[in-house]
């Protein structure tokens, strides 16, 4: 048996894995990063658009600070999120900024006098000012008040992921590519590490570590059609859950993005619409204005794809043989524009559409994109039940996505989790009860099951194909989990699904080929899918409510009263069929912003009723604060600094601050 | 949505190489597959259908299958290029499929560029080196819009691999950082944000397996996906050198 012993196990390569591996190496702990694939080819390389976070530099971002992206991102998540995670997270998005910049990503500048930009299909001139000159600047997004999206150019990711994978090699940190986590390694509530498979020999490697952390990313290729790179399983996520002791949060809530292309399904950037794009039906017409007269198409993303699809069942798509879809024009920008900071957009539809965006509109329609749920964590990324257990970025729910993320959150996520939580394993290590006191015989039971499992099915003589059974599930989910979800569907949907989960206990293996072997990868990743899409769709059939990116057509309205709460589920035994699901409630006694309306998608929520009385709180307790001070402001309603690492705790210096 | 060149119901015959290293019985052999094309069918879709249908042992590598992330390099009909991004429709109907060359083969079409370009990575050095820690409450360091337009033009480059592939250099010296090196050396040239001069980079790629091991047959070019500009780059790269040394 082979054992690795190092001080913090990464499981995932991508943003926030990398981050949190350079984070913990820079404390001077050991630490080795397992990664699908090349980490340089992680699925954070395909965000396009950009970063959010509140530098204000530029003439359209002025006032903004962590107070306005604070608003936008509990708004946007329709009061899911944990405020404080959410302020943690605003507070050090700037930081994550400047830190890559240092780090070599190549953000666009402010460049001082004036330019053209297109605002709600108009074109208009903006002035950018001398002393901004030279600074990050950035663009417009769904839900934002203010332009708050930094970028480079539309390969934001990509830049951020090479700058990151480039710091992880400046730190000689190990990254060990095609490593598969099959089992985490547990015993008394504490976790040591994890069953690893080589991808390419096949071999098992038991990696065992003071903290284990999990960054592989979101579970959208549950679903049929998703913008998700075909890496984005879940299987990370899963592995917590096979624990049967840590906790998922929220798996209902899933994001649709609004312009993924048909039929390929593959993301066009968010910045097409923030950087004055368009949404058109059949007949040519801008239909968004009709339904949300003030953002428009810049609503949050859970609006935008519902206002598409009602849009569509009323007859106004456009049909193809994919089935029916809208247009998304970008023409209105210009060549100029389109071709350079809209680059990806303009390959992907060359190369997938035969189309050049900047003449040509764009077939979209919305497409799984994001999985606001995740391993639920702490705000310091432990998870809540299993000690040792760290998770961060989309893999997590931390939570400050809630029920619905803003786009250009989720990239700034990723980088600003693994710093915080970098800090937060470093300490842990730091502490004797992280020691790694487990007796290999213990090891070796855990190595032992998987291998088990593996050689159980390449010798199965069961008649189930794996393959099959994925199609259909992935058609469930689409169908029956997706952008609008009926009570009765939902039950189809469990229903069904726990059958697929029965019969995946019965797969066969035909190939037996040593080695990497696919076909056994996708027999043993199946089951952990199935259990995913069953959390999902049970969360889903019982939060009878609607809110952020899940809706109910037989429950229309976001209910505080009763579900203003995060779903929480557990895997209860190896041979269940079904998740376990409880109920941790959100606190508004607790809030900063009490819940209210969002201020687009449809006004009709049903009332906390503790949401007058802390609304009446927060206006007694700022009545004794200075109003030119918003820092004591914020401080007095909802106190947060104190639980970032001391690293992170300064303000942000901007312009207006600067002088 | 145009896609008049697609001549529809087309038979689509996909000859693949196929070889699996850890295997001891394998021989590299070619396979052949035939698949019904439909509109907007890409080699991804194509390769991901004879998985599912025919071969759950064939092996190749696709990540994004959007062109994003260079996963998935491999010789089609003799010219490297991503398959996820090439329509069957731009090809004839006989599709000849090979792994990129240079690189240690996994298994049919997938190799690993992984371990190549971490070596490479780790020799040029290809991270900001900076004198200072960055400042992370204060303003940003200031940088001119067009100079941040142009690092980030260099910065594209996703390792796909294709250029050493396509590159005569790399075929004769196993050492030879590429394309993809020397671009990378390019890019952090360019970047203020990098203290290293001339003299330190003439260290890194002053030799044969660097800027003067190019033989100027510019394959790298003409394959590059994302279509860097490495014939300037290795030229303008080479004169720099020239000087210093």
């Amino acid at each position: 048996m082979k054992i690795v012993y190092t001080d913090v196990l990464v499981i995932g390569g991508g943003l926030a894995g990398l981050r949190t591996a350079v984070g913990v190496k820079q404390r001077g702990l050991d630490t080795v990063v397992l990664s699908l694939v090349p980490a340089k080819r992680s699925h954070s390389a395909a965000a396009q658009g950009g970063m959010q976070a509140s530098l204000a530099n530029s003439t359209m971002g002025t006032g903004d600070n962590e107070d306005v992206h604070f608003e936008d991102t509990v708004k946007g998540s329709d009061w899911g999120a944990d405020q404080r995670v959410a302020r943690m997270f605003t507070h050090v998005a700037p930081k994550a900024i400047r830190e890559l910049a240092g780090w070599g990503v190549p953000w666009n500048r402010v460049s001082q006098g004036e330019r053209e930009a297109v605002i709600n299909a108009e074109r208009v001139v903006i002035t950018e000012s001398e002393q901004a000159h030279g600074l990050i600047t950035a663009r417009d997004f769904g839900g934002t008040r203010k332009w708050r999206t930094c970028y480079t150019s539309d390969g934001t990711g990509h830049a951020m992921l090479f700058a990151l994978g480039d710091q992880t090699i400046a730190n000689g940190i190990p990254v060990m590519e095609r490593m598969e986590a099959l089992a985490l390694i547990h015993e008394g509530g504490r976790c040591y590490g994890a069953v690893v498979r080589n991808l390419v020999s096949g071999e098992l490697t038991a990696f065992l570590a003071r903290a284990t952390t999990i960054a592989t990313g979101g579970y959208g290729r549950i679903y049929k059609v998703s913008t998700n790179a075909v890496i984005c399983e879940g299987t990370g996520t899963a592995i917590a859950l096979e624990t049967g002791v840590a906790e998922l949060g929220n798996m209902e809530a899933v994001q649709f993005h609004p312009t993924a292309i048909v039929p390929a399904g593959i993301l066009t950037t968010e910045g097409c619409r923030g950087d004055g794009g368009i949404l058109r039906d059949v007949d040519g017409h801008r239909f968004m204005p009709d339904y949300e007269p003030e953002k428009r198409e810049l609503a949050s993303r859970d609006v935008v794809s519902r206002r598409m699809t009602e849009h569509m069942r009323k007859g106004k798509g456009v049909p193809s043989p994919y089935g029916d879809h809208l247009w998304l024009d970008i023409t209105v920008l210009g060549k100029e524009h389109v071709h350079k900071n809209l680059r990806e957009v303009t390959d992907i539809c060359r190369y997938f559409l035969g189309i050049d965006p900047a003449t040509d509109w764009i077939p979209v329609r919305p497409t799984q994109h994001y999985s606001m749920g995740g391993i639920r964590t702490d705000h310091r990324g432990e998870s809540t039940t299993l000690k040792g257990l760290f998770a961060c970025g989309e893999a997590a729910c931390w939570d400050m996505h809630g029920f619905n993320r803003l786009g250009g959150n989720s990239v700034a996520e990723t980088v600003v989790a693994g710093m915080i939580v970098s800090e937060f394993i470093a300490d842990y290590c730091g502490d004797p009860a992280s020691d790694i006191n487990i007796s290999t015989g213990l090891v070796r039971e855990f190595v032992e099951r998987q291998q088990a499992e593996l050689d159980a099915l390449t010798s199965s003589s069961g008649n189930e194909s794996a393959t099959a059974i994925r199609q259909r599930m992935e058609e469930i989910m689409i169908d029956q989990v997706g952008i609008f979800r009926t009570g009765e569907e939902l039950d189809q949907a469990v229903t069904e699904l726990e059958d697929l989960l029965r019969r995946s206990r019965n797969l066969a293996v035909r190939c037996p080929a040593p080695g990497p072997n696919p076909e056994l990868v996708a027999a043993y990743r199946l089951p952990k899918m199935l259990k995913l899409a069953l959390c999902a769709a049970l969360g889903a059939r019982e939060r009878t409510e609607s809110r952020g990116a899940h809706f109910r057509e037989d429950f229309p309205q976001r209910n505080d009263r009763d579900w203003l709460n995060r779903s929480i589920t557990t895997w209860p035994a190896a041979e269940a069929s079904l998740p376990r699901l409880d109920y941790e409630a959100i606190q508004v006694g607790d809030m900063e912003l009490p819940p209210a309306f969002r201020g687009y998608g449809a006004r009709n929520h049903i009332d906390h009723p503790d949401s007058p009385a802390r609304q009446a709180e927060i206006e007694k307790i700022l009545v004794g604060v200075d109003p030119d001070d918003r820092h004591a402001r914020q401080q007095a309603l909802m106190p947060f600094v104190h639980l970032l690492p001391e690293k992170y705790r300064p303000r942000n210096q901007r312009l207006e601050t600067s002088a | 949505m145009s896609n008049e060149s697609n001549p529809a119901g087309r038979t689509l015959t996909l000859r693949v190489l196929r070889h699996n290293p850890q295997d001891p019985d394998s021989e590299p052999r070619w396979a052949q597959y035939e698949l019904e094309e439909y509109e907007g069918m890409t080699l991804f879709i194509a390769l991901s259908e004879i998985r599912d249908r025919f071969e759950p042992s064939l092996q190749f590598d696709f990540v994004c299958r959007a062109g994003i992330c260079g996963s998935c390099g491999m010789v089609v009909n003799g010219r490297p290029g991503l398959a996820c991004r090439t329509l069957t429709s731009t090809l004839p109907a006989e599709i000849t499929l090979a792994p990129l060359p240079v690189f240690k083969l996994i298994g049919d079409l997938s190799v690993d560029t992984g371990a190549w370009m971490r070596g490479m990575s780790e020799r040029l050095e290809t991270w900001i080196h900076a004198t200072e820690p960055t400042d992370l409450h204060n303003l940003e360091e200031r940088m001119e819009p067009e100079l941040a337009e142009q690092v980030y033009e260099l910065d594209r480059c996703i390792e796909c691999g294709c250029c050493v592939t396509a590159c005569g250099t790399a075929r004769m010296r196993e050492d030879f950082v590429g394309a993809v090196g020397l671009n990378k050396i390019a890019r952090f040239r360019l970047d203020p944000r990098d203290h290293r001069s001339d003299h330190d980079l003439y260290q890194l790629i002053g030799d044969d397996n660097g800027v003067f091991g190019c033989m100027s047959l510019l394959g790298c070019h003409d394959v590059c996906p994302k279509e860097l500009s490495l014939q300037t780059q290795i030229a303008f790269l080479r004169r720099k050198m020239v000087r210093v040394s």
